[in-house]
């Protein structure tokens, strides 16, 4: 085992982040030398077992590298591990993890969830004492929601900005893989590394990568920034509304200019789109478990659909959820009435994001309504207040837009508050821009 | 519509999901709660909205047709168990 190894090993011994550790990650030579390079477990890593946090996948060792993967490796990065996660994505506080695993710890307070579903990429960004970056993945807000709760910086890119080949689907038009560190620099290189059209994602966008470096240093004299100003009232933690109004302030000072944005849709129906979408998506994601070419395997018994079944009695409580609801909105005869309905609400969700950045150039609110939670409070909230509390994110996750959550000081508990920030679409340098400020 | 056991068993038939009698009282009660959410969405006028089943606008795209290398039948089955003769061994259909 490696010296690197080792230090992962000791953090993970004491907070759970990783499914798995590479005993001898090695960096070559390129602009990823010398820095380790955490990847969420969804995404595919070469001979390293690969199961999204999840059961049926245990054992899975994929014989390809993600295109991320592929083009972080030519970069020189050490692949330190894959990180722990809700299984397949499915919730926003790490506790959905398969059966059998275990559930990541802040480091910022180990009785706290780190977040999810990127919660052990958050983790180790905060815990590691060496040079990281964490490849992470979001499909309605698990990059910057874990981010906020561990007090790291997460990014999620436009739609389409990162090739998805090799990332093991939770909701196909949804997903975004993104990095998270401590630094904005490490942030803007990472996106230059990562970002760029690929011929084996046909969603990925043919559109040249800028030097996303170069936007670090621009002044944001006479920006607009539009605040949400119903994400400061009934709800919000008031520690955080504040501290995110810190933030704001610190925008004004360097001449960033102000203007309240309301996104009535967005904010009513946000939650209940998103989740109808993500589902039904999920569900039909989830299918390809069968447990004959990968993953955990039963003994052939029985019909297809018996054995069907038997393999995949291993999914979690969450899983099975999204699987049920996602399949009955999907049924003949429910299916207009609400999945097509959301795909129609979404439509009115992306016109209003549009409408609002003819006037601004970018949108803030808090990240999250509240601190990180304790793991005794989570067990208390049924599945819909699980899903509220993604109220800030599946606005921008709906609509494709690439958005951040940076550190913005401390509550009374010196807990981490997260400030979020959105721009139009294939606007990551705005984020750059901006985000570097605080 | 009722959301009761017949129904849940009628998705989860569908789904290829067994599912346990706690699991069927836990998914009942919890169904009904994520619906009523989702019917919300009746409020909004969609008369002349289309879908979006992608967020960002997309243009097709084509490859040259030249041969790559694609797995080998041993790298396609490297996560296989029950597998013969280079095939994958299945349960029976019928």
């Amino acid at each position: 085992m490696n010296k690197r190894a080792e230090q992962v090993k000791k953090i993970n011994k004491e907070l759970n982040l990783f499914n798995e550790i590479d005993d001898a990650p090695t960096s070559g030579s390129g602009k990823l030398k010398d820095i380790a390079v955490s990847v969420k477990d969804c995404i595919c890593v070469k001979d390293m077992e690969s199961r999204a946090g999840s059961a049926i996948l245990e054992g899975y060792k994929p014989v390809f590298d993600a295109t991320v993967i592929e083009k972080i490796r030519k970069e020189g990065a050490a692949i330190i591990g894959k990180t722990a996660q809700d299984a397949f994505g499915f919730g926003s506080f790490s506790v959905n993890v398969g059966k059998g695993m275990h559930i990541p710890k802040n480091p910022v307070d180990k009785t706290r969830s780190c977040g999810g579903s990127s919660g052990g990429a958050a983790g180790i960004t905060k815990a590691a004492d060496f040079p990281h970056i964490a490849l992470a993945e979001s499909t309605g807000g698990s990059i910057v929601g874990p981010a906020s709760f561990c007090g790291v910086i997460g990014f999620c890119p436009t739609y389409g900005r990162v090739s998805r080949y090799g990332l093991m689907d939770y909701a196909n038009s949804l997903d975004k893989i993104g990095p998270m560190a401590k630094t904005m620099e490490e942030i803007a290189l990472m996106m230059e590394i990562i970002a760029g059209y690929d011929d084996k994602d046909s969603t990925s966008l043919d559109e040249p990568v800028p030097d996303y470096t170069k936007a670090l240093n621009k002044s944001i004299k006479g920006l607009r920034v539009g605040i949400l100003k119903n994400s400061f009232g009934q709800g919000v933690d008031i520690q955080v509304a504040e501290k995110v109004a810190d933030g704001i302030q610190k925008l004004e000072d360097q001449g960033a200019l102000l203007q309240d944005i309301k996104l009535p849709i967005t904010e009513k129906y946000g939650v209940a789109c998103y989740y109808l979408i993500a589902m039904a998506e999920a569900s039909t994601n989830l299918a390809k478990y069968s447990g004959l070419r990968y993953g955990k395997q039963e003994k052939i018994d029985g019909t297809f659909n018996e054995y069907f079944k038997n393999t995949r009695a291993i999914f979690n409580d969450e899983s099975k959820r999204r699987i049920i609801i996602g399949t009955f909105v999907r049924m003949a005869g429910f299916r207009d009435a609400y999945y097509i309905k959301a795909t129609k609400v979404r439509t009115k969700i992306i016109d209003e994001y549009k409408k609002a950045f003819k006037k601004v150039d970018v949108l803030v609110s808090p990240t999250m309504p509240f601190v990180a939670p304790k793991f005794s409070e989570i067990k208390k909230l049924t599945p819909m207040q699980h899903y509220m509390a993604d109220i800030m994110t599946v606005g921008p996750n709906l609509a494709g837009l690439p958005h951040i959550s940076i550190p913005v000081g401390n509550n009374k508990e010196n807990l981490p508050v997260g400030m979020l920030l959105i721009a139009d679409h294939l606007k990551e340098e705005t984020l750059m821009q901006v985000g570097n400020k605080l | 519509m009722k959301i009761d056991k017949s129904l849940i068993e009628q998705v989860a038939e569908v789904a290829r999901l067994q599912l346990s009698k706690a699991d069927m009282k836990n998914l009942a009660s919890d169904l009904i709660e994520v619906l009523d959410t989702f019917s919300k969405l009746k409020e909004v006028d969609t008369k002349n909205t289309q879908s979006s089943f992608q967020p960002v606008p997309l243009k097709n795209h084509t490859r040259d047709d030249i041969k790559k290398e694609c797995l080998s039948q041993e790298q396609a089955l490297a996560n296989v168990k029950e597998k013969k003769d280079g095939y994958i061994k299945g349960p029976r259909v019928v």
